[in-house]
Formats: C-alpha cells, structure tokens, sequence
C-alpha cells in the first residue's frame, strides 16, 4: 500500500505521500473525524466527568430541553445528556470490539486460506459462506434465545456475525497480493507460511482493511442498537442508545427530546464513520476489492 | 434455455437446499444443543439427580445430540413444528394465525417500494452527477446508515404526532373498511419503504450505469439516438437482469427490516412473534420462525441468483 503510493507521488512529481493523502481528506473526512473523535472520548471519560455533576433522577418525567437539561431528561426523570453519554461506553465501547474481533478473526483466517493450500481455503470458504444464510438480525435473535444477551455474549454474537463478511474481503484483497511476484519471492527464499502470512501479505491488505473496519462497525452498531431496541440487547440498569430509544419511546407521543436525542447520537456516529471512509485514499482499490 | 442455462439453475437450487440444511444444523445447535442442559435450567440448581433424569427422559435430552437433531429434523419436516413452551399451543398454529399478517406486509411494501425505487434509480443513473442524483444518493446513504427504528420513530414523529394524519400503533384485528386498513398499514409499510427504496435505488443505479458506461452506448450516441431512446430501448433491456437481481436481494432486507418494524409498531405479524418467543426463551417457536426466516432470505437470494443467470444474454445464447 505505502510503496505503491509512493511510487505514485513520484511519477506525478507530488512532493510527500503524506501531503496526497491528506489532500484527498476533504472538509467532510474532517466533520466525521471530529464526531467520532468526540463519542470516543465521550466513551472513554464521559461517565467519570458526569458523576461530579450529578445524573441521578428525581427530576420532572420528560422534561423538555431547558437550561438545566439540555436535552431533557428520561421516563425518570434522569438527566438525558448524561443518559446518552453513559450510553456510549455500551454502543461505541461494545460495537467496537466486536468490530476488532470480527475484523480481526476475519483477516487471519483470510490470511491461512490465501498463504496455505486449497484444502484450507475450500473449507474456511464454505463454512463461513453457510453463515452467511442466515440473515444478520435473525442470527442475532437465535444467539441470545440460546445464550441470554449479557455484554460479553453480545460482544461474541456480533463478532461471529460479521466475521464471514471481513473474511470474505479480505481473503479476495489477500489472494491478489498472494500472486504477486515479491511473494513467489519470500516462498523460494523458505519463508514459512506464517512469515508470508504475516509480513508479505498483511501490510499490503491492511489499508483496505481498516476502511472495511470502518463499514463493519457501522452494521456492528446498527445490529447492537436494534437488539437494544427491541429490549433484547444490553440489559437494564445499563443502557445503550438503542436501550434509551426503547425505554423513553412513550415521549415520542409528545414530540420529547428524550427520544430523539439517542437516536440522533447513533445516526450522528454512523453517518460520521461513513464520512470518514469515503475520504479515505485508496477507495477504487477496496471497491474492487469487494467484488 | 439451454443446457447450459439449466445445468447453472439446477447448481443453486441445490445450493440453496444445502444451504437451508446447514442453516438448520446452525439452528438447532445454537437453540438446543450448546445452551447446556434444559432440564437443569428448568429445575434449578437443587433438584434430586432422579428428578433430573426424569425430565431429561420426558424431554428426550437424554439420546446423543445428532439423533435429536435427525428426529426434530424429521419432525419439522412432516410439518410437525413442536409446541410452545409458554402458550402450550401448537407452533404451527400461531405461526399459521401471524403469517398472513406478515405477507400482507410484506407484498404492499414491495407494490409500493418496487416501482418507487427503480424510477428513482433509473432517473439518477440518466442524470448522474446532477442535483437530483446527488440528492437521490445522499440521502438514501443517510437512510441506509441509520437503524430502522429511527427511521419509524421519525415517521410516527412527523404523521402521527404533529400532523395526526395517521394512528401510531396498528391493530389489523378490527378493520373494518378499505380506509381503515390503508391507515392501518400506512405507518409500518410507510418504514419499510423507506428503508427498501433506499437500497433498491442505489443499487439498481449502479446497474444501470454499468451499462451506460459501456461502450455499445457510446455508440449508439454516435449515432445520433436520442437520450430517451438510449436508455429505454438499448440500456433497460441489458440491465434487466442486475436490476432484478438488486430488487430480490433488497427485498431480503424485509426480513430483517420487519423484525423492527412489526415491534415497533405493535404489528401482529411472525417477526413480532419471534421477538416474543425470544424475550421468553421459547425454543420450539423460535426454533420454527428462524427456519422460516432464513427459508424464505434463502430463496430471495437464489431468485436473485437465478435472474442474474436467466437474464445474461452470454449465457442463453450459446
């Protein structure tokens, strides 16, 4: 990825690989940067900022946006600011090792089937491929019928989801690079296959694998919060944005604040992601990367 | 159709056969084989052994996991969908009574988000690059990137709650007049729509610009034709096939889209059904509506599948 850029700026007489990359980040990579940057870090320590300012209820139900509430508060009368900010340790924290793991597991056993023989590649291909029958939401359903939906589980669940999908891109980006010559190279010096694996192919799919990364954790988010929704995700006391959605939906009859707010905080992070990767350099090379 | 054609259909139809097996293997394992045991969950943490292999034998947990699958298999197979565990009635039954409700959804959601959808797509892909494209494709990206339930609260936001043109919740159980049933659905079929023709339209725009960007088309506009006549008689016809295929594939996204919708709006339909038998860990009803669901995503997709190989001109005329 870095050599083939490089090589690139030189051709073109562009000064710093660095310097073209970053032209291609237009004013809207920055607004969604900034977005996820802000629920990152509102994840991270939003819940130790709120506990001096005090987010315990007691509070008029479903107050509407006021000085002292800006964003009203809850069914009980909590503050809805804090509600939301809790909330994103469970959406973004969850979502996105789930994301780590699926993506992660993805690339390795994408990595084995592309760098070892053809027995391996059929079977990790079809088995993953059978998963991929079942649609994502019901595959979520039937998990948390058999194994309950604490945090842990739900982690697991969105993980094991979404692996068929990071493999699948990456085995296609993996197997190209598995052709190349400096490849052929590494195998006659008697490289193993675990050293092909690792440092002749992975550094060349990684680029397009972080901007798969990116799109993985939005369905990862959208499949969290439609669980929570529908009461079968993270589980009371704690809360979601999906949870939040749920548990002040009788607001919505009276146009509350309450409800709007987490649903906005999730259109706000997903739509921010998918900002963030349609600026990124490298965008043709995913997309036929994913044919 | 020639053998060529055939041979091609008969492999996904296979595969698709296959497919819902494995589907089932998954189904069953998650559902009643990894869990643990059932009858000790049942009967709690202090219960006699003796008790215990009671109930495992009355449960029939007491033969090898594969058997169990076979006989469930079988079962499932003649028809036989077990009973609920909460209700005491028959599976079949509630599924029977919820399943017309579905399809009723489903079928005036796609009369609706079909013909939407591909006029939208077609008009962006002509005028790609235009306002109206830019317009078409952001927004159904924004679509897209939310959750669905956002995109039902926002509907009752705007129709039921500040304009009052329709009621929030629907209950097809007392309907009495074509009026009432069209505001009954108005709200669910109004969400899913939305949702559908976002997908739908961008991805038969994709298909039709595939074509117009093939050099035949260049051609034809050497030639003189008029923009008109150069995408309905001469890029349509070759994008019929990926265009089918995208209106099959994103109907698959019902299924998903209608596990929210239904819940949401308190529709008596199957995906409601399954949400409940999933809140009261109800295997056997469970069990049944995931294999209905994937049954059904499974034979969308080969549809899809199948107009993708019916309609490539390559392959029928060989």
């Amino acid at each position: 990825m870095s050599s083939l850029s490089t090589s690139a700026g030189r051709a073109h007489g562009v000064p710093s690989p660095w310097r073209m990359r970053l032209g291609y980040f237009g004013v809207s990579g920055w607004i969604g940067l900034a977005i996820v940057a802000f629920w990152a870090l509102a994840a991270v320590f939003g819940p130790t900022l709120l506990s001096r300012t005090g987010a315990a209820g007691g509070g008029a139900v479903f107050a509407p946006i006021s000085a002292a509430h800006w964003l009203g508060t809850d069914y009980l009368g909590r503050d809805m600011l804090a509600r939301v900010i809790e909330g994103a340790r469970y959406t973004v924290g969850v979502a996105f090792l789930a994301t780590l793991l699926a993506s992660g597991t993805g690339t390795l056993l994408a990595l084995l089937a592309a760098a070892s023989g053809r027995w391996i590649d059929a079977t990790l291909s079809r088995g993953l491929d059978t998963l991929t029958a079942i649609p994502s939401k019901m595959f979520a359903l039937l998990i948390v019928a058999g194994f309950g939906s604490s945090v842990p589980m739900l982690v697991a669940a969105a993980a094991v989801i979404y692996v068929p999908g990071a493999y699948r891109i990456a085995r296609s980006l993996a197997v190209n690079v598995n052709a190349l010559d400096y490849v052929t190279v590494a195998r006659t010096r008697g490289e193993s296959t675990g050293y092909v694996m690792l440092r002749e192919i992975l550094p060349n799919i990684a680029g397009p694998m972080l901007a798969d990364l990116g799109l993985r954790f939005v369905y990862v988010v959208l499949l969290l919060a439609s669980l929570s929704f529908l009461g079968l995700g993270v589980q009371p006391p704690e809360a979601d944005w999906g949870s939040l959605v749920r548990e002040n939906i009788l607001a919505l009859s009276e146009g509350g604040a309450s409800v709007i707010a987490p649903s906005l905080a999730i259109a706000s992070l997903t739509i921010a992601v998918n900002l963030v990767i349609d600026n990124l350099p490298g965008r043709g090379a995913r997309e036929r990367g994913a044919r | 159709m020639n053998a060529l054609v055939l041979k091609l259909l008969a492999q996904r139809i296979a595969l698709a056969l296959l497919s819902v097996l494995a589907v089932s293997v998954i189904v069953f394992a998650i559902t009643a084989v990894l869990p643990g045991d059932a009858a000790q969950e049942q009967l709690g943490q202090d219960a006699t052994p003796e008790a215990l292999a009671a109930l495992r034998t009355q449960m029939g947990l007491d033969v090898p996991a594969p058997q169990r699958y076979l006989h469930w298999l079988g079962a499932m197979l003649r028809g036989d969908l077990g009973t609920s565990s909460t209700t005491q009635l028959p599976v079949a039954e509630l599924i029977g009574s919820r399943l017309p409700n579905s399809l009723l959804l489903a079928a005036v959601t796609a009369l609706f988000s079909v013909p939407i959808a591909l006029t939208l797509g077609v008009a962006s892909a002509v005028w790609r690059g235009s306002w109206f494209d830019r317009a078409a494709s952001t927004s159904a990206v924004a679509v897209v990137s939310v959750p669905e339930f956002l995109v039902a609260t926002l509907a009752v936001l705007v129709f039921a709650v500040q304009l009052r043109w329709l009621p929030a919740l629907s209950y097809v159980s007392d309907i009495e007049s074509l009026g009432q049933l069209l505001r009954a659905f108005a709200m669910p079929v109004l969400t899913l729509c939305c949702v559908i023709v976002a997908q739908m339209m961008r991805m038969s725009r994709a298909a039709v610009i595939d074509q117009l960007e093939a050099p035949y088309v260049e051609m034809v506009r050497l030639k003189g034709a008029s923009p008109l006549r150069i995408v309905l008689a001469h890029a349509l016809p070759n994008a019929v096939g990926p265009i089918a295929n995208a209106v099959a594939l994103s109907l698959s996204y019902l299924l998903g889209g209608v596990i929210i919708v239904e819940t949401i709006f308190n529709y008596p339909g199957i995906a409601k059904l399954m949400v409940d038998g999933v809140s009261q860990r109800d295997m056997p009803l469970v069990q049944a509506c995931a294999m209905l669901f994937c049954a059904g995503y499974l034979i969308l997709v080969t549809t899809a599948d199948i107009f993708g190989i019916v309609a490539n001109p390559r392959l029928r005329h060989r």
